[in-house]
């Protein structure tokens, strides 16, 4: 079943705050491997001009995944979600998350279409502080692996 | 790195490659990554669930992969808060068998553009079992 178009250009209310800890970001760098001082320790991220510990580039795809969801989970788009592989990912960078942010993702739907029988849905999730500083925007594009028919 | 010379802009031409990294992968990471990230899509730590949908054997979350990517990016310049643009396409997934071999990412980088403000475009590629994982994989990153 072809994805709904009229979703095209549909702009979500931006979520609740999402705070961002130092634990939080220690967890994601473990989990990467990544042993920048950065990630962890408040004094060697000052060194390099940061208020407190900064998180690694690919971070924000905690929030823009979860943010993502009330699109892609919702019945009228028609996205069989069994089969969703993520295509490709972007994020264009204002500033670095940072601990104690506190931040709202606000999704719109960039564009639906259909190759080679996928269906393709890209999402963008503009990211900002609750005071309105703009912080990153995260570009997704999902795959829905044979669902378009033919 | 920490005590390693960061790049300058004017030392750094088009054509200067950036250390390359080889990442190894192991079921223990993407169990990891999983619970970090919120991405808890069965595909990445469950056998009998992946090979049900037609793959190999468990993948890694292709973020994991875009993250050991970045590395390269962030262990050269040095700041993590030096990147400006990164993106990528997921061109193959990374098969991490359950084994104690696991799986590797090999990621090198090249500088492709020299861009004002200091910033400079680099080209990245990753792959695993000789196959390119990640394609368009770019960045844009500010040096000294």
């Amino acid at each position: 079943m072809p994805l709904d178009q009229s979703f095209v250009g549909r702009t979500y209310p931006p979520t609740p705050p999402y705070e961002v800890g130092r634990e939080k970001i220690r967890e994601f760098a473990e989990a990467i491997g990544d042993a920048n001082p950065a990630y962890r320790d408040p004094e060697a991220a000052r060194a390099l001009g940061h208020p407190d510990v900064i998180a690694p580039p690919t971070f924000g795809i905690v929030l823009s995944m979860t943010a993502g969801r009330q699109v892609i989970a919702d019945p009228e788009l028609g996205l069989d979600y069994s089969r969703v592989v993520h295509g490709e990912q972007r994020f264009v960078i204002s500033r670095p998350i940072r601990a104690g942010d506190r931040l709202t993702v606000t999704m719109t739907v960039e564009n639906i279409r259909t190759a080679a029988g996928n269906d393709m849905i890209t999402t963008r999730g503009d990211v900002q502080t609750v005071d309105g500083e703009p912080v990153f925007t995260a570009y997704s594009t999902l795959v829905a692996r044979g669902t378009a028919g033919g | 790195m920490p005590g390693s010379e960061k790049p300058r802009y004017e030392d750094v031409e088009v054509g200067t490659e950036l250390p390359g990294q080889t990442f190894p992968v192991h079921r223990v990471n993407l169990v990891m990554y999983a619970g970090a990230s919120g991405d808890f899509n069965p595909i990445h730590w469950n056998e009998r669930f992946a090979t049900a949908v037609g793959l190999p054997n468990v993948i890694a979350h292709g973020m994991f992969t875009m993250a050991e990517a970045a590395r390269v990016l962030t262990d050269w310049v040095g700041d993590p808060g030096a990147i400006e643009e990164y993106g990528v396409r997921f061109s193959r997934p990374v098969v991490v068998p359950d084994d104690d071999r696991g799986a590797t990412i090999e990621v090198t980088g090249t500088v492709a553009e020299k861009l004002d403000g200091n910033r400079v475009r680099v080209e990245l590629a990753a792959r695993s079992d000789s196959q390119a994982v990640l394609t368009r994989a770019r960045a844009v990153v500010r040096l000294a």
